[in-house]
């Protein structure tokens, strides 16, 4: 399993981050939705510039709100939220605004629009960078098709590149969402379920290109994946997240499966019909969820 | 800080937009098409918006403050409301009367020739494509022109507009009644019809129980379409509060069209609801 | 198969109630019609009708009329092309604060005139504009958009409130500013209903256009208007003629029109 080489500074303790301007957080954050159901409660996490984390748990835990709390989509009901450094509930509009064009939230589905050639679907990404007679100028005639074909072809999908979305496979579409966010300028990358729709060789690569495009440009990349064994071979860092509290938050290497056993719990139990040796657990762990 | 992505400017020539030359070629022919259109309907932006037109249109909004609101003439629009809603009422009840025995000819379901083998006779189907598109020419002339025509026939005033709405609903009645009739399932109608019913106990005791609501509620429609219908006939010569329009528009009274506008709005937003209430009541 | 079973016995409100009063109300609106209904289907007034409506054949057709009646028919055409693409925009314009994206007080304001425009049927918008503008086809267009921006922007509004939202608002979270997230996200879902739309007011408005110029806003309808006030039958007959084949035309064009994009 290659890992790319992150800088050390990344895989310190968190403390010398703490004077980091960059730094993105929640502090005791809660957010509930109508009525009293906690979709995350007293969520205290730490994210350093150009750290690279992956948020594992059961279907439900909270991992699509915390992407979006961080990614300030979501305002929280309790807590403090700072997004590179700044705290984006306290700002003017305007200033939010610009915030929000520093950082990147793919959504579990990918948001393209139906009828809308690839091309443009992908040049989206880039037009918080353009000024809007620009970005109206691409749409009759896309100004960067070539940037659009680099980033699609780095997902294997270049040859979509002036078809229309809703002729593309759910893996295809997946792939240019993900296109997308190469084309952006963001700092801080909030991806939920990004590879949920490829194949293990395809999302592997498709990993390791967001990993190394998050690398170059010193971003901060939080994952949101179902795939555990994926999560634990590729990312620093894992913060396991149940019923809407952080159960865990450990380098990869104390990741025992013993937490991912207790992570899991009731869906682990679905999943046996008789108590297993402590091999096939480990195994089960990895192959079931 | 570098990315793996640069901007690269625009696509290789390999890259090049399929529907580049497509989307050219589309808009050359809209403005071929365009300009000319616009110059023959006289619409140019530049003398709308130059001051002598600004200034025309603004005296123009002018005179119809404020609205004209004596009693007397109050009591005016109100009667010549009224009337529209009678040559509505009326015109709409001839028309169902004149296209129920369409709609019944040329209702298939309700052919005993095509009882035996599944197709009609010649001259059965002869008839019923003759009622078809009779229908078809009675809808296709606009209402305004029937009025039209029949204020020269038989003069100015309401004879005329209740003739016009007969005889174009009587058309667009006659064909949604037969398509409501024909999407009856005919299963019913053909039994009673094998067993010797005859025609019109076929319709009475087979199509009609189950059709009847949806006929009504589109009756009821159309009486509220009439409303209006009438007043724009009334501009032609055709009876009611069109008429009064067209003479105080003639006369410049922009205070008194201001007020007929406001009664028509009305008349027409309480015929909405009274026909809604009445379709959801009979529904 | 089955017969239906005959209703059960007990006091039929609705079919003695609603035809009663509706028979009320009909007399009475039959009282409120003046003119002489009797003398009207007398048979000389009968004979004289329809003697008056064959004399509308046969249509006149010397070269030089229908050309007249072919420019006419142009107008009226160019009247209706005109009218609709500017009442498209102009209907754009309205449904995007009518369907809530600028707050609730535009949202209903916007809503309010679109629905006051519709409300006012195309001949009443021409007849006053015509005092404005005086005779022409510049009223008809003016009057058929402002008309049909009402109907489009309550019909655009629909479908804005409709769509999907994840497109829009992942851009928006994105970073990106509401103008250019709409072109790029809600626009291209959008765009097939809005066609599809227009068109279908394209098929009305030429039958609007048609009739607006009996008011003197140009095109067939103005010369109709003539030739039946100086009772030149033949001449009228053969504009009522082109009248039906330019609706059946537009009719059968934007048919093919919508038929081809649905694919």
């Amino acid at each position: 399993m290659h890992v790319s080489a992150l800088p050390a500074s990344v895989t310190d303790s968190a403390s010398d981050t703490l004077t980091d301007p960059m730094l993105s957080s929640l502090d005791g954050v809660r957010v509930s939705y109508a009525g009293s159901v906690a979709a995350l409660d007293e969520v205290s996490l730490l994210f350093a510039r150009g750290e690279q984390v992956a948020i594992i748990g059961p279907s439900g835990a909270g991992k699509t709100t915390l992407l979006h709390t961080l990614g300030c989509a979501i305002r929280p009901t309790a807590g403090r939220v700072r997004v590179l450094g700044r705290d984006p509930w306290a700002m003017p509009y305007k200033a939010l605004h610009r915030l929000r064009s520093e950082l990147f939230i793919a959504p579990q589905s990918p948001p393209l629009p139906p009828r809308q050639r690839v091309v443009n679907a992908v040049l989206a990404g880039r037009v918080p960078q353009w000024t809007t007679w620009n970005a109206l100028k691409s749409l009759l005639h896309p100004l960067d098709a070539g940037a659009a074909h680099h980033a699609l072809a780095h997902f294997r999908v270049e040859d979509k590149l002036f078809l229309r979305c809703d002729r593309l496979s759910g893996g295809e579409r997946q792939r240019v969402g993900l296109a997308r966010l190469l084309v952006s300028k963001a700092r801080l990358l909030l991806l939920d379920e990004p590879v949920s729709a490829l194949d293990p060789v395809l999302a592997k690569g498709a990993l390791e290109t967001l990993q190394q495009e998050a690398f170059a440009r010193g971003a901060t990349l939080v994952v949101g994946l179902h795939a555990v064994d994926l999560a634990l071979a590729r990312f620093a860092r894992l913060i396991g997240l149940r019923s809407g509290r952080v159960a865990f938050d450990l380098p990869r290497a104390k990741v025992t499966d013993a937490l991912l056993a207790q992570l899991y719990g009731a869906e682990l139990g679905v999943a046996f019909q008789e108590p297993p040796s402590t091999d096939d657990a480990r195994l089960k762990v990895i192959r079931c969820l | 800080m570098s990315t793996v992505v640069r901007s690269v400017g625009p696509a290789p020539a390999s890259l090049r937009d399929p529907s580049g030359p497509a989307r050219i070629a589309w808009t050359i022919a809209a403005i071929l098409i365009l300009i000319p259109a616009a110059w023959l309907a006289e619409f140019n932006p530049a003398t709308l918006m130059g001051e002598a037109s600004l200034r025309a249109t603004g005296q123009f909004l002018a005179t119809f403050f404020p609205p004209a609101l004596g009693l007397d003439f109050l009591e005016l629009v109100a009667r010549a409301a009224w009337k529209t809603v009678a040559i509505a009422t009326v015109g709409t009840t001839l028309a169902v009367l004149i296209a129920i025995p369409f709609a019944l000819i040329a209702n298939r379901q309700l052919s005993v020739s095509a009882l035996a083998e599944e197709r009609m006779c010649f001259s059965c189907a002869a008839v019923r494509t003759g009622v078809r598109w009779l229908l078809i020419a009675l809808r296709t002339v606009p209402e305004i022109v029937w009025a039209l025509l029949f204020v020269r026939a038989v003069g100015l005033g309401d004879a005329a507009g209740v003739i016009a709405i007969a005889l174009t609903y009587g058309g667009m009645l006659g064909k949604v009644y037969m398509e409501i009739l024909e999407s009856n399932d005919a299963r019913t109608t053909r039994a009673l019809l094998v067993n010797g019913a005859s025609r019109m106990q076929a319709l009475l005791y087979g199509t009609l129980p189950v059709c009847l609501p949806e006929l009504v509620s589109y009756t009821v429609y159309r009486w509220e379409c009439a409303i209006r219908a009438s007043v724009i006939m009334g501009f032609v010569g055709a009876g009611g509060l069109g008429m009064q329009m067209e003479l105080s528009l003639k006369m410049f009274a922009g205070g008194e069209v201001l007020t007929m506008l406001a009664v028509f709005v009305a008349l027409v937003w309480f015929a909405d609801l009274v026909s809604a209430a009445l379709r959801r009541w009979l529904g | 198969m089955s017969i239906p079973a005959s209703a059960a016995p007990r006091f039929p409100v609705k079919s003695v109630l609603v035809p009663t009063v509706f028979l009320v109300f009909l007399g009475a609106c039959i009282t409120t019609l003046s003119g002489d209904w009797s003398g009207l289907f007398s048979r000389s007034a009968v004979a004289n009708m329809l003697a008056f409506f064959v004399s509308f054949f046969p249509p006149a057709g010397s070269v030089a009329f229908l050309q007249r009646v072919v420019a006419a028919a142009m107008e009226t055409l160019a009247i209706s092309l005109i009218g609709t693409l500017l009442a498209a925009i102009g209907g754009l314009a309205l449904a995007l604060p009518a369907s809530g994206r600028s707050g609730k007080i535009a949202k209903a304001l916007t809503r309010w005139v679109a629905n006051v425009l519709r409300a006012v049927p195309e001949l009443v918008w021409a007849a006053m504009i015509v005092v404005a503008t005086g005779l022409g086809p510049l009223a008809g267009t003016l009057a058929l958009a402002i008309h049909t921006t009402g109907v489009l922007g309550r019909l655009f509004a629909e479908s804005l409130e409709n769509i999907a939202p994840e497109p829009y608002e992942a851009l928006r979270r994105n970073g990106v500013s509401p103008m250019p997230a709409f072109w790029y996200a809600t626009f291209p879902q959008v765009l097939p209903q809005l066609v599809s739309y227009t068109l279908y007011r394209w098929e009305n408005n030429i039958r609007a256009a048609a009739v607006l110029g009996v008011v003197g806003a140009g095109g067939l309808g103005q010369m109709l208007y003539v030739y039946l006030s100086l009772f030149q039958v033949h001449e009228a007959s053969t504009v009522l003629i082109a009248v039906v084949v330019l609706v059946g035309l537009v009719d059968a064009a934007s048919n093919a029109t919508r038929a081809r994009l649905i694919r």
